[in-house]
């Protein structure tokens, strides 16, 4: 079935199984391999991206299902010199030891911070309760997403 | 690596369209709307429908609205939606409570109501909230649509009333005077299925409680309610020893079994503890004393 899907604002047409999870259509079939597939039973939640303007764990997700939507990806969040600052956060507060959980992780706290740009810890703690750091990093996860709100929240 | 089978797929585009096409493709086919149930049970094989009618692009099931006396709830309402919702929270605290412990804040924003309750998951939260509200569910068919009430919805574990080419719309609940309500529920960590969870609505005429509902979850209670315990709460005094009492009967009238989650005695600790605890949140929300 053919699926017309805008990832990072490049649209991208492909012809598509409807088994196909979204977590495979962007590792497998465009490349873009920064989501990260861990668990396959919407636990981790490694495999968050945005469709439309709300994250999602995308394992969980058809591809057909994403047709004529919009996804964001880790890859549309900023990189080299134009980072998100999530992303900065990360980095200063070493919100990642493996970074296996860290793409998911910061589209969840760009979303919160969309919403709820002076996010309390515990509200910090709650967004990303459905995601697992298994580093069990989660201390600098959160200082790192309340480092983002302080410094340029909106990104 | 877990992937569905391999399966059709068919897109609806009103609600009048998707049971055109579960009519023609009848028990072969299922409903997808958030698929956070369905998916899953598909990786596993637990369903293995050949035909999926997504439903997702049928917006006019995404409501929450006042009707009359009555708040009405489209059944393509995503957990997030009615959590959000102040007009649900106001008249009914209880799905606020239950929608907070409900999966994560991820997975919130996909799954919906209706999907929920046609899982019917034996410990599905909101199954509990609507059994206490003595909601009513409207389900559409290829010769219009039929009420059901939310006792009668649930025929056991993961079956339900609705037929091959039916869909289920809407969950409307009565607003009556002197009405509170709250959920309660143990789970082992954020965002599990319970242990055990109990929701309590109440009717309250001054101090006497003219009427009562109580749902029950993962303990094995039938129809997800606690029909004894409210028969003997109706007419009694909304007063600490009514609502323990109406704990214990709720208890014994309930069936856990054990497994992974917890040992059945446990399971029945928690229906009796967890009914008393509703029933008094419920009580001091229906007399204004808890927010």
């Amino acid at each position: 079935m053919k699926v017309t899907v805008t990832v990072n604002g490049r649209e991208y047409v492909r012809d598509v199984e409807p088994r196909l999870l979204l977590i495979h259509l962007l590792r497998d079939e465009l490349g873009l391999t920064g989501s990260h597939w861990g668990c396959d039973t919407s636990n981790c939640g490694a495999c968050v991206v945005w469709l439309d303007e709300t994250p999602v764990k995308s394992c969980t997700v058809l591809a057909v299902m994403a047709d004529g939507r919009r996804v964001t990806t880790v890859e549309g969040l900023g990189s080299g010199d134009s980072l998100d600052p999530v992303q900065r956060g990360f980095a200063e507060c070493h919100g990642l030891q493996c970074g296996f959980c860290t793409p998911g992780m910061m589209l969840t706290a760009r979303w919160l911070l969309d919403h709820n740009p002076d996010p309390s810890a515990a509200e910090v703690r709650e967004a990303i309760s459905g995601q697992i750091c298994r580093c069990t990093g989660y201390e600098n996860i959160v200082k790192a997403v309340l480092w983002a709100a302080k410094n340029g929240g909106q990104g | 690596m877990q992937v569905p089978a391999q399966v059709e797929y068919e897109k609806a585009t009103s609600v009048e369209h998707a049971v055109t096409l579960l009519a023609r493709y009848g028990p072969a086919a299922r409903v997808l709307a958030g698929g956070h149930s369905l998916i899953p049970m598909m990786k596993l094989r637990l369903a293995q429908p050949e035909v999926l009618i997504d439903i997702n692009g049928i917006t006019d099931l995404c409501y929450i609205n006042l009707t009359g006396t009555h708040l009405r709830i489209g059944t393509l309402t995503c957990h997030a939606q009615l959590l959000d919702s102040q007009i649900a929270g106001e008249h009914f605290a209880i799905l606020h409570d239950a929608e907070r412990v409900i999966a994560d804040p991820v997975v919130r924003n996909w799954g919906t109501v209706g999907g929920s309750l046609c899982q019917a998951d034996p410990s599905e939260d909101l199954s509990a909230a609507f059994a206490a509200m003595k909601g009513t569910m409207v389900i559409r068919g290829p010769d219009g649509s039929r009420e059901v009430s939310a006792r009668e919805f649930h025929t056991g574990p993961y079956e339900t009333v609705v037929g091959p080419s039916e869909l289920l719309t809407e969950i409307s609940l009565p607003i009556r005077p002197g009405g509170g309500s709250g959920y309660q529920k143990v789970s082992r960590r954020a965002g599990d299925w319970p242990v055990g969870a109990a929701g309590a609505a109440v009717w309250l005429t001054g101090d006497v409680i003219a009427d009562a509902g109580i749902g029950l979850t993962a303990v094995g209670a039938n129809h997800f309610a606690a029909a004894e315990a409210e028969e003997y709460l109706r007419g009694k005094k909304a007063i600490e020893e009514t609502l323990a009492r109406a704990g214990e009967i709720a208890a014994e009238n309930c069936r856990p079994v054990a497994d992974q989650r917890g040992p059945a005695d446990y399971k029945r600790h928690l229906a009796r503890e967890l009914t008393t605890r509703a029933l008094r949140l419920a009580v001091a929300r229906a007399r204004g004393q808890a927010a």
